[in-house]
């Protein structure tokens, strides 16, 4: 079975703070990870190679320190990595991006033989879209389920746990076909420290824009090409502050909290 | 698609969800925002464009009505056994057909498991933009970026990004439709009003059998806890300050003497001591209720994201300095675990003098 | 000459990093408490080859060197002294010795299974009347013609890992005449017949490493099992000692910068006169004292483990590392104990127990007064 995961490497948000004076985005410092839904993708990805063979391939699209993501993937148990990054792809939008990614994809099954399933990560957490994995299926042709929360296969047919608010569906679907993975899915391994060794001696070839003119529609992709634009960013104003008891005694607090909830009609 | 004559796109879609034929919050509340986007648009440009609420399923004609209710102008519904259960595939292909047929100006979608699986691929295969769990949508004339704009009214969607530090706000310019998913809990029901008249079509699509690409053997409601904390109208929510996961027994005495719900913070959720779905913030869930009780929370910035626009938050930490005060309405600096059980003390009292009273 | 650290040094250092804070941190606590070591915990460490760093991949190893070896040191010191130590001794000690005096067969039937996950190893040489002066050995090794087996008398203290390991390098006498050139290095399957291990020994620090009295009594080992040749026993035991001795400098910059990362965290919060204690200029320059003497002991480690990497005269090198980083991490620690007062000395934080784990490594694989032996001896002093 082949196996084609896409990753993201994404600030990890989680460390973002503003600057409380002058309420900017301190970036420094801020460390670049796995994407948290893509890295559960990955972690399936190889399980399902340890458990019927094949190969996991993975993909990342971005700027050449994404790099570091792909030896990460390597060293986590990955197969082979491509780095898909041309000046011509930045400032793609979900819509370019896909359809670069699917593209890219594309072009590697030509020379090594098709992919029998695509998994993506439901969302990034710098973007928070969980438009991307649906946009590459839709480019691809190929059927999507999103927000997996478990995959099995048995022969040719994938069941999958499709997680909604309120229910689950279990699903089956032939190969190929594209997963989105969610973190529920499966908690990612460690990278092992054998494979970082040998990932850093491994060439990630790069897909550029070169190396995919023939097959895409130029005027379809970067920032020019894209169909949404960001046109304003700006940081949240925090609401005005309201009154803050500092030296209050429990009793005392709980008048206040009861007095605020009547008041309000709450109570 | 890509488009010169973007004249020719009108009026204003909304692509209910239905779940075992009941119409999904969200749905309403998108209504009742494109109601809002027709009237701006119209004072802008003076032409008058509906608002068309759309819904998919098997035998959902009946719920039409109560589309008019919260403000379609419009309501159409396509029927078919295989739209029963939401699945891609048929339900993409659905409205791919109506938004090539009908050049919506706009389209809106619910974020929600569905919405954000259906929207994106209509929208790439209709070649046109869409922007993912809008907060806020206005329509604005496009004239205020020098060399880009298009002078014309268009959506501006404004959205979180980048774990909700900033916002961003988008605009398509040169595709029709513009479409967007917009967060549930966020935008507003309008009045209600019962009966209201207006048109209820039914829309045809005919369907092959290949359509249905992949198989649904089980639909599993079980194992999933039927809470929705985006539903509560108040909400008590612990931190990390609570200290155990036995302190939610605590909460959860609040939450039932004010008729409300417990929720989390991300650490609590991370450590097991509460399912995911109580999660609040960026890769939680946004609620806005009328009270949000922030317990033992410091309100990093991706928890508030999730809750800093609710009616009322009151929060109780340790830490003067605990970020959580700066969105608060009411703050108190103190121990949880000692003003919670003083708290349920007071409220059962209050409660039981009402009941005598 | 560059200070930072390659690619996939940093890509390792991550990975520990995590592995550290995820998986080691949280049992640290309870480790500590209950003086036993989670054998989960060391299985993992097997699985994602923390057990196997600078070893070839040829042998199943991972294929790093000795500086990844000390990063992940450092790295699982941080949260765990117990951590850094039993790594350390399988292997530096263990391990180690089998790298540099094995043969090929050997390599194959003990580094192997050590290096790839499948076995653990320790290393006794310690006697209770053999400490810094190591040709006190008592432990006695004769050779049986008749089976081409050595028969091993006696006992060793403080043998890190005995109560799990699978082999024991093992320092036995052979000829009392000859002193230490009368001595054999044996790989001792510590499932023979004879070995009796003891309860952990109770200690003031890295509690939960398992370090306990071994006893050999008629234990048969196969003189396959002789590392390198009859005498150079004591050679053996003092040059894996000098690789085991950058290991335990790395540990004690671990304790060290555990301890004064919590101290940082600490002091930024806690408030007293007003304002946080970090505001304090009296705080800054502790602060600035602590980490400026870190830095200056990982450089050393690294030094003398960049030395062996490339196959040049580590002794002095790796002496002068463990000499000032373990009088650095007792330092660190006890001035972050400091700067966290009461809360520093209560087991809620864990600064208190990088205190007492740093003690030992002033005392372990070499004192810090053999440490200037060693260092004194290479400076050529006599005229």
């Amino acid at each position: 079975m082949r196996i084609a995961v896409c990753i993201k490497q994404v600030p990890d948000t989680r460390e973002v703070k503003l600057d409380p004076v002058t309420n900017n985005l301190i970036r420094d410092g801020v460390p670049s990870i796995i994407n948290m839904d893509d890295k559960s993708g990955l972690e399936m990805a190889i399980r399902l190679k340890e458990k019927h063979g094949g190969t996991v391939t993975v993909f990342t699209m971005g700027p050449p320190q994404a790099d570091l993501a792909l030896r990460e993937a390597l060293a986590m148990g990955c197969d082979k990595a491509y780095l898909i990054s041309a000046r011509e792809f930045g400032g793609s939008d979900t819509y370019a991006t896909g359809y670069i990614i699917a593209n890219a994809m594309r072009k590697v099954e030509e020379e090594e033989g098709a992919f029998d399933l695509f998994i993506t990560g439901r969302q990034a957490i710098d973007g928070d879209t969980a438009q991307v994995g649906p946009q590459i299926a839709e480019n691809l042709g190929v059927p999507q389920i999103s927000y997996a929360e478990g995959i099995e296969i048995n022969g040719d047919v994938v069941t999958v746990k499709r997680q909604y608010e309120d229910r689950y569906h279990i699903i089956e679907v032939g190969m190929p076909c594209l997963l989105t993975a969610i973190q529920e899915l499966a908690e990612p391994r460690y990278m092992h420290a054998g494979l970082i060794v040998d990932a850093y001696n491994t060439e990630i070839p790069v897909i550029d824009f070169a190396a995919l003119e023939s097959r895409i529609d130029k005027t379809t992709i970067g920032n020019a090409g894209s169909p949404t634009n960001v046109v304003r960013s700006f940081t949240k104003q925090p609401k005005g502050q309201g009154i803050k008891y500092d030296n209050v005694g429990p009793d005392e607090a709980v008048k206040i909290i009861m007095d605020k909830m009547i008041e309000r009609h709450i109570i | 698609m890509k488009t010169s004559n973007t004249a020719e796109f009108k009026n204003f879609y909304v692509i209910c969800e239905q779940r075992d034929n009941k119409v999904q919050k969200v749905s309403y509340e998108l209504i009742g925002e494109a109601t809002k986007l027709a009237a701006a648009y119209k004072e802008e440009t003076g032409k008058d464009e509906k608002v068309i609420a759309v819904v998919l399923g098997d035998d959902v004609q009946p719920v039409c009505q109560s589309l008019l209710d919260h403000g379609a102008d419009e309501a159409i519904y396509i029927e078919d056994p295989m739209l029963k259960e939401y699945v891609t595939e048929p339900y993409v292909k659905a409205c791919v057909q109506l938004i090539e047929e009908k050049k919506p100006n706009v389209v809106l979608f619910g974020a929600s498991s569905i919405g954000r699986d259906l929207a994106p691929r209509t929208a790439s295969r209709v070649h046109t933009g869409l922007t993912a769990d809008c907060t806020k949508l206005t329509m604005e004339m496009d004239d205020k970026y020098p060399g880009k704009s298009v002078n014309e009214v268009l959506l501006h969607m404004t959205r979180p990004a980048f774990g909700g530090n900033i916002m961003a706000t988008i605009l398509i310019r040169h595709h029709r439709p513009q479409m967007a998913t917009v967060r549930p809990g966020v935008m507003q029901l309008i009045d209600v009003v019962p009966n209201k008249p207006g048109k209820i079509e039914e829309y045809k699509v005919e369907f092959v059998p290949e359509d249905m690409n992949v198989k649904i053997v089980e639909v599993l409601k079980e194992g999933h806890k039927a809470v929705d904390i985006t539903e509560a109208k108040y909400l008590v929510s612990g931190g990390r300050g609570i200290g155990s996961a036995d302190f939610y027994n605590e909460l959860r005495k609040v939450a039932d003497l004010l008729g409300g719900e417990i929720s989390s913070s991300r650490a609590n959720v991370d450590a097991g001591w509460i399912e995911k779905s109580r999660q609040v913030g960026q890769t939680g869930k946004t609620v806005r209720p009328d009270l949000y009780m922030a317990c033992g929370i410091s309100g990093a910035i991706q928890h508030l994201a999730g809750m800093d626009q609710s009616e009322y938050i009151i929060a109780i930490n340790k830490n003067d300095s605990a970020p959580i005060f700066e969105v608060a309405d009411l703050g108190v600096v103190g121990d949880v675990k000692v003003i919670i059980p003083k708290l349920i003390d007071a409220l059962a009292k209050y409660k039981e003098a009402e009941a005598n009273a | 000459m560059d200070f930072k650290l390659s690619k996939t040094h940093q890509l390792q250092q991550e990975m520990y990093r995590r592995f550290a804070e995820n998986e080691v941190k949280p049992l640290a606590e309870d480790m500590d408490e209950t003086e036993v070591y989670d054998m989960e915990l060391l299985a993992k460490m097997h699985k994602y080859g923390i057990m196997g760093i600078p070893y070839s991949k040829e042998y199943g190893g991972v294929g790093g060197d000795y500086l990844s070896y000390t990063l992940a040191m450092e790295e699982m010191s941080k949260v765990d002294g117990s951590t850094g130590i039993t790594i350390s001794v399988h292997t530096s000690l263990c391990c180690g010795a089998i790298d540099a005096f094995g043969t090929e067969e050997q390599k194959q039937k003990f580094l192997r299974p050590l290096v790839d996950g499948s076995a653990t190893g320790c290393y006794g040489l310690t006697e209770p009347g053999a400490g810094s002066d190591a040709a006190g050995v008592q432990t006695q090794a004769v050779y049986d013609e008749a089976t081409d087996e050595w028969v091993v008398n006696g006992g060793k203290v403080f043998t890190t890992n005995s109560a799990f390991a699978d082999y024991c390098v093992l320092i036995a006498m052979t000829d009392r005449n000859l002193g230490t050139k009368g001595m054999v290095a044996l790989i001792v399957d510590l499932k023979s017949e004879g070995v009796t291990i003891s309860q952990n020994i109770k200690r003031m620090g890295i509690r939960a490493a398992q370090n306990c009295e071994v006893t050999y009594e008629n234990v048969r080992v196969p003189n396959a099992n002789l590392l390198g040749k009859v005498g150079q026993g004591f050679k053996i035991a003092m040059k894996a000692l000098d690789g085991g001795r950058i290991g335990i400098a790395a540990q004690s910059v671990g304790l060290a910068q555990g301890a004064l990362d919590q101290a940082i965290e600490y002091v930024k919060d806690r408030k007293q006169f007003g304002r946080p204690i970090a505001a304090f200029q009296t705080t800054q320059f502790k602060i600035a004292d602590m980490q400026t003497k870190i830095d200056a002991a990982r450089l050393l480690t690294w030094r003398a483990a960049v030395a062996k990497d490339n196959h040049e005269n580590y002794t002095a090198p790796a002496a002068m590392a463990k000499l000032f980083a373990s009088d650095v991490a007792n330092y660190v620690c006890r001035e972050a104990v400091q700067l966290m007062g009461g809360y520093g000395y209560c087991r809620e934080y864990a600064v208190e127990r990088n205190l007492r784990d740093a003690k030992i490594t002033e005392i372990y694989e070499g004192t810090s007064e053999v440490m200037k032996m060693v260092i004194a001896g290479s400076l050529n002093l006599k005229k």
